[in-house]
């Protein structure tokens, strides 16, 4: 059982458009899935369920978003923070206020986000690079002074809102694994989703304008149209994440959760998980709920030596450091690394 | 009506401090197209470093200190261009950009290691007193940063014309591969640029953390710079500094004429919203160069 391509014959054209063409990478998925749905649940405890796997398939969705956004459409955002707060507190006011079952809601605060996006992706018609940039910083202060400022949105003081008892079809939601599962489901149909168009007509729009917008405009392409809907699909995505982290991971819709750090630290994600690729988000969030973990247990070690300033930063110096070090040494991420990997076991156990 | 000019010039001295940050923004730019995520941090580390020289560490007088601390930008400035900016060269501008993230995590990870997380306080001994002309109130200590802002935009301005390096540097702006061509040394002018962007982060570092203690959110004065930069031109010193001024009367007017209509605290975001008219009816800014790719 080698990984090989040889015997591997594309005789439907079902088979030639498969994600995983290779069997060994479809029995490899299998068994993450079996992980991820068996396994973890099953043996893995509260605290691994409800503070690592939660934020990482909440942050995994936010950031195939943004890599949808950056890495494939080319449209740099830095307030995709502030999409996950429209998510947010559009779920709670439609679950808690309007009486709108969960699912329903929780789809509908991905919605309410898109639109927002799109208005927001407004500049991107007439303005690209740093300026569009700026242009995307703009959406989060506006949006994060909405809700703090606008009690209708809010409804409590600094934008903190408690979110009420989960239900779907009159089944009450509150162990963590039952919180697991909402969230995975939703990340694995998303990414399947996401998946597809990107290697659909429409993500091939995407990375046509990404690499020369104007090649793209002269081939046909509508940049004005597939522009928006890259950020209307992007900001789907943190609304949807938004909705997820607060009803499954913080329990409470707080606007600090949404602050402009968290919008840069998911720029960071998508720099190092990799960007263009779906994979390179998981790897991403995956890498950046994972960090603060690694370094507690291994400063718990030196904990006498290492003196208490250096160990609550050292998590940003390696983060900066990492940005950094992808940039110049990998520009696509742990994903290429990945992908290096795959090159080399084809070939295996032959140098070439 | 004089209560207006209060405000007005209230907003005025504010101004001129986010002018000293868009100029830090604008200086990079115009030398190496890199958009510098990292100004604000810059900030940060420069008013950090000082309280370490002043209090903190040692209790060295104020002009060393602010000589030491202008040396430690000069080091930040040799280390971002030589081992983090020269094998990016050839990239693209957003992957600068986006580098210039990482640089910014590292300074502020850095300097809350070396000096501590807690705010700490900043009094350079300047006297701040109120004192009335023609009935509008003033204070001393904006008007002493105001004149520093000045000195140094005029210093800056005859270094960028009348000088030798100030020419290389405009040299530089106008096109790499044509400076390189004439013998220009590209890394050099970048490490001087960088090293002035530094200079100008002290200033800023310094007037802020006197206003506010020198603490984390000193960075976040960056994103005030930004629509400011926006609006002057993101290449354009003269219009950060005019387009400092404006937001800055601009955004104290709103707030208290505008404010109290609409639930108060809009000077967070009213800045964007003049840069996003900016953007919308001159893209490339009030007095920025007409080079910006249109879409």
């Amino acid at each position: 059982m080698f990984y090989r391509e040889c015997g591997v014959y594309k005789d439907t054209y079902a088979g030639d458009m498969a994600i995983f063409p290779i069997p060994l990478d479809r029995y490899g998925f299998t068994v993450m899935l079996i992980l991820a749905f068996v396994a973890i649940p099953l043996w893995a405890s509260d605290y691994f369920i409800s503070n690592i796997m939660i934020p990482f398939y909440c942050f995994s969705l936010s950031v195939i978003g943004l890599n949808i956004l950056a890495g494939y459409a080319g449209q740099i955002s830095i307030g995709h923070a502030a999409f996950m707060a429209v998510g947010a507190y559009s779920a709670l006011i439609l679950y808690g206020r309007f009486g709108i079952p969960l699912l329903p809601s929780i789809l509908g605060g991905g919605i309410v986000s898109g639109f927002v996006g799109i208005v927001f992706g407004l500049p991107s018609l007439r303005i690209k690079g740093f300026y569009l940039a700026i242009a995307t910083l703009a959406s989060q202060f506006i949006i994060q002074w909405v809700i703090v400022h606008w009690q209708w949105f809010s409804g409590g003081v600094f934008g903190t809102v408690e979110t009420p008892d989960m239900h779907i079809f009159g089944w009450l939601l509150d162990t963590p694994v039952e919180k697991y599962y909402l969230a995975l489901g939703w990340l694995i149909l998303l990414t399947v989703c996401a998946k597809n168009l990107v290697r659909g007509q429409l993500g091939r729009n995407w990375q046509a304008i990404r690499d020369v917008d104007y090649a793209a405009e002269i081939i046909g392409i509508n940049l004005y149209r597939d522009k928006l809907i890259a950020f209307a699909v992007a900001t789907f995505y943190a609304g949807i994440a938004g909705a997820l982290i607060t009803f499954c991971y913080y329990g409470a819709a707080n606007i600090e959760e949404f602050h402009v750090m968290v919008s840069f630290a998911l720029i960071g994600m998508i720099i190092i998980g990799g960007m263009g690729t779906i994979l390179g988000s998981f790897l991403g969030a995956g890498f950046f709920v994972l960090l603060p973990l690694f370094i507690n247990r291994f400063m718990g070690i030196f904990m006498e030596v290492v003196p208490s300033e250096i160990r609550s930063n050292i998590e940003s110096i390696i983060f900066g450091g990492l940005i950094v070090f992808f940039l110049i040494v990998e520009p696509y991420g742990m994903a290429r690394l990945w992908h290096t990997i795959k090159d080399k076991l084809r070939l295996w156990p032959f140098p070439y | 009506m004089i209560f207006f000019f209060e405000v007005f010039i209230t907003g005025l001295m504010v101004g001129i401090m986010y002018s000293l940050v868009a100029l830090g923004f604008a200086l990079i730019f115009k030398a190496s197209d890199v958009f510098n995520m990292a100004q604000g941090a810059m900030s940060l580390f420069a008013g950090l470093a000082l309280v370490g020289f002043l209090y903190q560490y040692m209790h060295l007088p104020l002009w060393l200190s602010l000589l030491c601390t202008m040396g430690v930008m000069t080091i930040w400035a040799y280390v971002i261009v030589y081992v983090i900016l020269r094998p990016l060269v050839a990239r693209p501008p957003l992957m600068l950009f986006m580098a210039t993230f990482g640089v910014m995590y590292l300074m502020e990870g850095i300097g809350q290691s070396i000096y501590g997380t807690q705010a700490k306080g900043l009094n350079l001994g300047i006297p701040d007193q109120s004192f009335e002309v023609a009935g509008i109130l003033m204070s001393s200590f904006d008007l002493t940063f105001a004149g520093v802002a000045a000195v140094l935009v005029i210093g800056l301005v005859i270094f960028f014309q009348k000088t030798r390096t100030g020419r290389a540097l405009r040299a530089v702006s106008d096109d790499h591969e044509a400076a390189l061509s004439v013998g220009i040394p590209l890394l050099k002018a970048w490490v001087v640029t960088w090293v002035i962007a530094g200079i100008v982060a002290v200033v800023a570092g310094v007037a802020w953390g006197t206003r506010l203690g020198v603490q984390f959110s000193l960075g976040y004065i960056a994103f005030k710079a930004l629509p400011v930069l926006i609006i002057g031109g993101i290449d354009s010193i003269p219009g950060a500094i005019i387009a400092g001024l404006m937001v800055g009367a601009g955004e104290n007017l709103a707030e208290v004429f505008i404010g109290p209509y609409v639930g108060g605290g809009i000077q967070t975001f009213f800045p964007y919203l003049i840069a996003l008219l900016v953007l919308y009816f001159k893209p490339y800014g009030l007095f920025g160069k007409e080079i910006i790719e249109r879409v």
